[in-house]
């Protein structure tokens, strides 16, 4: 009763009378065309082109693309290190997430499910501040190498750039095989068990090469990831350089001719390794029925298997976990050490510093805002393929684009674009660089969601006499509202951790991981303990505001058990 | 020495009890049908001798060997589940190869094996093909095959033919059943299917909430069934409620609902004013416009008539109340009786089937889950 009385309440509230009218605009074929084509152009004209065509203009008003034999010898290694880098750290991700995410889902119990939750951890820490614990952890004299007595374990350098790499990877590899393994339909190891394979055997030979896709999108996800990192990388690199690193002190050179180049060569280079291994990966099949009976049946005994999660444990713990949690102890000795009322206050390089993180939320905030708007159709024409199916599979394609593609050199062609073709403030350079940058994740998020439904739901409401937006409103949003949110807060998160893109955009404005990378490396003179202190505060508000999505995703809507 | 051995097997899932002191033996060599609802623990008893299940009371022999202790893969039992999990990546000869290669066969002889099965179901043709690329019924050949081949001697099939269309389901019954003995394998068949089970099984095992009901060949499990539950489920009986009212050496008579009297069967139980239930098969049941000599003759009227191929069924209405359904054979197209017509029933004592009345009440007795 009290539910009546409030909707025909609600009726004549200017709000639902709005809600009204486009309800009833929402059937009328132009207008619906209208929408979607607008966000289509939106995402063609905004998105993808100022990315590509940014780096080409910027070719072209060059006076001079000759590089000296030294810096062209330079950007060579580092970008062929990228890929090595990559390479490498993806595939020992694979080997140590699996087991992980293996126990996990096979697994189930208290422990289990606390290790799900901290394998997210390298995720929810920004990467500017996960660079500096392992950078802390693995190199600084308080960390770990107190305990073997020398200054520093592992120098910044090549290996603590893959330990780093492997650390924020790890993540990816764990969430992608645990949707893989709880989707998975486990009949077929049961079979292949009773068909007289041990279990290790039946994993190797038929859950594995079936998942393949899963274990080839994870691989290609964590490649991506590392190729495309900055900040972090820059504050582990040290002397050495790879093609992000490299382009970003090529830049501080004042080099402008190899930063385009660069960003060139690196953009080129990865959209042909990712085509390369999406083409070639699915027609390489191994020999499937290969078996090494005796060691395999060891592998599968309980010893077997007690080594082997004890073995996936420990990696995740001194490789991920304590690395990316270390953290905590520089900072915890910042706030002893007494400057935290200094820092609130607002004093000496506090100001600059406050400014960056009121700067790096608002530019968040206003990527989240348009890319949900202009990504939640583009999306449903995904989903629903609204297009031929040509046009489906071309922007199915470009819009991962943004994710493939190292951000710093995709910054570097925004920001020419933007700037100096479109004349804007750097501001609103800022905010459409992050756009950019973020627009993938919500729309892939969306687009999976939106697949998951059934037709056959949004059928029935048609037929039942709902307009398209009340369907949309009433069946398909509900139902996916809570990748909706997850979405928007991974678009959120990744617009406050963004360094890449960040670095080649700013001139005079700063974001926070900006600010810290500048910090850390020493450009900025601060105290350690200002240092640390910031890199918490970073840390700390990222988990707070995600923390506040998470409570305001989590809410019931009323009526819904 | 019979091949499986269940003595006393308890199985329970939290605090649902899904086998409960389950002894039985299946010899070698036996066709076993296990028939029986949703829910009745079928699954958990082909899994729990697949060895992907522990039981928690009791213990499993095969071949007089415990094998409570032995892991899947080392138990020479094969489960093809219902949906078959016809490995999707593989081949369907590499499928059909899994299981020698599996068990350490060279690969020469695995691959010889696997294509003299496919040959045996007639699908060596369809041997470079992917799962997904054949039809229902060619998959589950091929998940045959890829049983027979694996070097097993034991098939524990679950629902196997639930997947396919009822057409294809009847032709491929008997065809796996000869494939199976032609194997000399020892074959564990689930089904809830009970045409399915009598035409294939050489005994059939009815299970119902974790609990033997009957186990015995088709025949005697169709014709004398061990229970009011058993003779529901198999043969779609007429169960009719009465009070025994006396009993001599040859013969008792049972009082219907409005004192209708009907003379039946001697042994095992009645004894005076003893409420039972009669079971009487329905193709037992004759129906005429004419007076008929049979022990027991009654009056109805026809209430509905269901046409279903092979036969039509009646359902008539005695004086007292009582509906009785009579299976008439090889009619024509037009039925021989009309409803509202009346007619005369009847059927001898010894087609007639006395149980004591369940305690819990006839519905409860009958409850499928």
């Amino acid at each position: 009763m009290e539910g009546t009385r409030q909707k025909t309440a609600d009726a004549s509230t200017p709000f639902h009378k709005v809600l009204l009218f486009l309800e009833r605009s929402s059937a009328r074929r132009d207008i619906t065309k209208l929408v979607y084509s607008g966000s289509l152009a939106f995402f063609l004209l905004i998105v993808i082109t100022p990315a590509i065509a940014g780096i080409v203009a910027q070719l072209l008003t060059l006076p001079s693309l000759t590089l000296g034999q030294d810096v062209y010898a330079r950007m060579q290694s580092a970008v062929v290190w990228s890929f090595v880098i990559g390479l490498t750290v993806s595939s020992l991700d694979i080997l140590a997430g699996i087991p992980l995410a293996w126990l996990i889902v096979r697994r189930p119990s208290h422990l289990t499910t606390i290790l799900d939750s901290l394998a997210d951890i390298p995720f929810l820490i920004p990467t500017v501040a996960l660079g500096f614990s392992i950078l802390e952890f693995w190199s600084g004299p308080t960390g770990i190498s107190q305990i073997f007595g020398s200054g520093s374990l592992v120098s910044p350098g090549t290996l603590l750039i893959m330990l780093l790499h492997f650390a924020f990877s790890f993540p990816v590899i764990v969430r992608v095989m645990v949707g893989e393994f709880l989707n998975y339909r486990e009949t077929y190891e049961v079979a292949a068990r009773t068909l007289g394979a041990s279990a290790f055997t039946a994993v190797r030979t038929v859950t594995i090469p079936i998942l393949r896709p899963g274990v080839l999108a994870a691989f290609l996800l964590a490649l991506a990831r590392s190729l495309s990192e900055t900040g972090a990388t820059i504050v582990v690199a040290g002397a050495f350089e790879n093609g992000v690193v490299f382009i970003r002190n090529a830049r501080d050179a004042g080099l402008s001719a190899a930063v385009a180049i660069a960003s060139l060569v690196l953009i080129v280079a990865s959209l042909l390794v990712f085509a390369a291994i999406k083409i070639i990966a699915p027609r390489f099949r191994v020999a499937p029925l290969k078996v090494w009976p005796s060691l395999e049946r060891k592998l599968s005994s309980r010893i077997g298997v007690g080594f082997r999660n004890a073995g996936s444990l420990i990696v995740f713990l001194i490789f991920v976990l304590l690395p990316c949690l270390f953290i905590a102890f520089p900072a915890a000795e910042s706030v002893a050490a007494g400057i935290l009322g200094e820092a609130l206050a607002g004093m000496g390089p506090w100001g600059k510093f406050w400014s960056s993180m009121l700067l790096s939320y608002g530019v968040a905030l206003l990527a989240t805002s348009v890319n949900i708007v202009f990504g939640l159709p583009v999306a449903v024409m995904i989903a629903r393929n609204r297009f031929s199916t040509r046009m489906t599979r071309i922007v199915d394609a470009l819009v991962d684009l943004p994710i493939i593609v190292p951000s710093l050199a995709l910054g570097v062609s925004l920001s020419f674009f933007w700037s100096n073709i479109g004349a804007l403030p750097e501001f609103w350079v800022l905010v459409l660089a992050h756009t950019t940058i973020t627009y993938p994740y919500f729309v892939r998020a969306m687009a999976a969601s939106i697949q998951g439904i059934a037709l056959e739901l949004e059928e029935a409401a048609r037929t039942l006499g709902a307009t398209p937006l009340r369907v949309f409103r009433k069946i398909t949003l509900p139902l996916t509202r809570y990748s909706l949110l997850s979405g928007a807060i991974l678009v959120f998160t990744r617009s406050v951790d963004e360094t890449g893109a960040t670095t080649a955009v700013s001139k005079v404005l700063k974001t926070a991981p900006v600010l810290l990378v500048d910090w850390i490396r020493g450009t900025v003179q601060v105290t350690p303990e200002e240092r640390a202190l910031g890199v918490g505060f970073l840390v700390l508000t990222s988990f707070l505001a995600l923390v506040a999505l998470r409570l305001i995703a989590l809410r019931k809507p009323k009526g819904r058990s | 020495m019979p091949a499986i051995s269940f003595t006393n097997i308890t199985k329970k899932f939290g605090k649902v009890l899904a086998l409960d002191r389950l002894s039985f033996d299946v010899q070698n060599g036996e066709y076993l049908c296990v028939l029986g609802p949703t829910g009745s623990g079928k699954t958990t008893l082909l899994r729990l001798i697949a060895g992907l299940l522990r039981p928690d009371e009791g213990a499993i022999y095969f071949d007089g060997k415990p094998v409570n202790r032995l892991e899947a893969h080392d138990r020479n039992a094969v489960y093809v589940p219902q949906q078959y999990a016809l490995f999707p990546h593989l081949t369907v000869l590499q499928n059909v190869a899994f299981g020698p290669l599996a068990r350490q066969k060279p690969e020469k002889e695995a691959l010889d094996a696997a294509w003299k099965t496919l040959e045996m179901v007639r699908l060596s043709w369809r041997a470079k093909a992917y799962p997904s690329e054949l039809s229902g019924g060619m998959q589950q050949r091929v998940a045959l095959a890829r049983g027979l081949a694996s070097g097993a001697d034991l098939l524990l099939l679950d629902e196997p033919l639930g997947a396919l269309d009822a057409r294809l389901r009847l032709d491929l019954r008997h065809k796996l059943r000869e494939l199976v003995k032609q194997s000399g394998f020892t074959a564990i068949h689930v089904t809830h299917d009970r045409d399915e089970a009598m035409s294939v099984a050489d005994r059939i095992l009815v299970l119902r909430g974790g609990r033997i009901q009957d186990h015995g060949v088709p025949p005697r499990v169709y014709m004398r069934p061990s229970g009011i539950f058993v003779a529901n489920l198999i043969g779609g009986a007429n169960l009719l409620e009465g009070i025994v009212d006396t009993v001599t050496e040859e013969i008792s008579t049972t009082r219907m609902r409005g004192g209708l009297m009907i003379r039946t069967p001697r042994a095992p139980l009645p004894t005076t004013e003893q409420p039972v239930i009669l079971a009487i098969r329905k193709e037992t049941v004759e129906i005429s416009s004419r007076d008929i000599q049979r022990d027991n003759v009654l009056k109805g009227e026809v209430r509905e008539i269901h046409f279903l191929g092979s036969f039509r069924e009646y359902l008539i209405r005695l004086t007292n109340g009582d509906v009785i359904a009579s299976r008439r054979f090889l009619e024509g197209m037009e039925s021989e009786f009309k409803v509202g017509e009346n007619v005369t029933v009847g059927f001898d004592s010894r087609d007639i089937i006395i149980f004591a009345y369940p305690r819990q009440g006839l519905r409860k007795e009958l409850e499928i889950s």
